[in-house]
């Protein structure tokens, strides 16, 4: 059994996402259906907390390269935050800096969406 | 003579369905912590081990469930080596360039990232081929 589970909720109109377990190629559909479901609903803001998250792989990571540029195009972004040393280091292999803002907490990286509005 | 003085070898034969990486990645976690890897390398071949299953069962076997997937694990000589082999498509990979995280987003281009990382976390990835036979990957990691 996979044990992975997304928990989202509404923060300041920014939308939080919870991962938790394992992210694979097996459990990044249920991750795809979250973020389908935010553009569906034109909810362009997303932080990802990373904090429960034991395991990812670049099935995981595919997950945000398909979405970003639909969230930027519409004065959104997806932000990261919580992330432990394991999970940073693999983003930072691919070179997601560059491209990713990365945040210690999730209250910070929610603040940066109103920064900017 | 043998000189290899093999302390470790299992085999692991899973179908080609992601529902089976979570096994795949718990029989290599178990024999990378015979070998006395710490926890950061043990978690770097679990993931490359996880690459390679994923890419064979998106691409080797197209998504058919029906694939066997060969996992054989030897550990000799300071070294440990992972060969993963699959019957599917033949799989050439001198046709993945080496991503670019920006000119992925430039293209709206997803995947591809499987391989880069597997050559990150090893020490060493090798690739071998027989025409319409059989398709395999060697992973190795020094201890």
């Amino acid at each position: 059994m996979v044990d992975f589970n997304v928990k989202t909720r509404e923060d300041s109109l920014v939308n939080v996402v919870n991962l938790h377990g394992y992210l694979d190629a097996h459990t990044a559909p249920e991750l795809e259906i979250v973020f389908t479901r935010f553009i569906k609903d034109n909810r362009f803001r997303v932080v990802v907390n990373f904090e429960k998250l034991a395991y990812i792989s670049s099935a995981g990571l595919g997950v945000f390269m398909a979405y970003i540029e639909t969230m930027r195009d519409n004065s959104g972004d997806i932000k990261f935050s919580n992330m432990t040393p394991q999970v940073f280091n693999i983003f930072d292999l691919l070179g997601f800096p560059l491209l990713y803002e990365f945040y210690n907490d999730e209250e910070e990286a929610i603040k940066k969406f109103s920064e900017k509005s | 003579m043998d000189t290899e003085n093999k302390l470790f070898e299992k085999e692991l034969v899973v179908k080609s369905v992601t529902g089976n990486l979570s096994l795949i990645r718990n029989f290599t976690k178990s024999a990378a912590e015979k070998c006395g890897f710490n926890n950061e390398a043990i978690g770097k071949i679990t993931l490359a081990v996880d690459e390679a299953c994923t890419n064979i069962i998106k691409h080797a076997y197209k998504n058919s469930p029906e694939g066997d997937i060969v996992v054989n694990i030897s550990i000799a000589n300071k070294k440990m080596s992972i060969a993963i082999t699959d019957y599917g498509y033949n799989f050439d990979p001198a046709n993945v360039p080496e991503p670019d995280i920006r000119k992925f987003y430039n293209r709206h281009k997803v995947g591809g990232l499987g391989i880069c990382l597997m050559k990150k976390l090893m020490d060493e990835v090798n690739f071998y081929s027989v025409a319409d036979k059989r398709n395999q990957v060697v992973l190795v990691k020094y201890f």
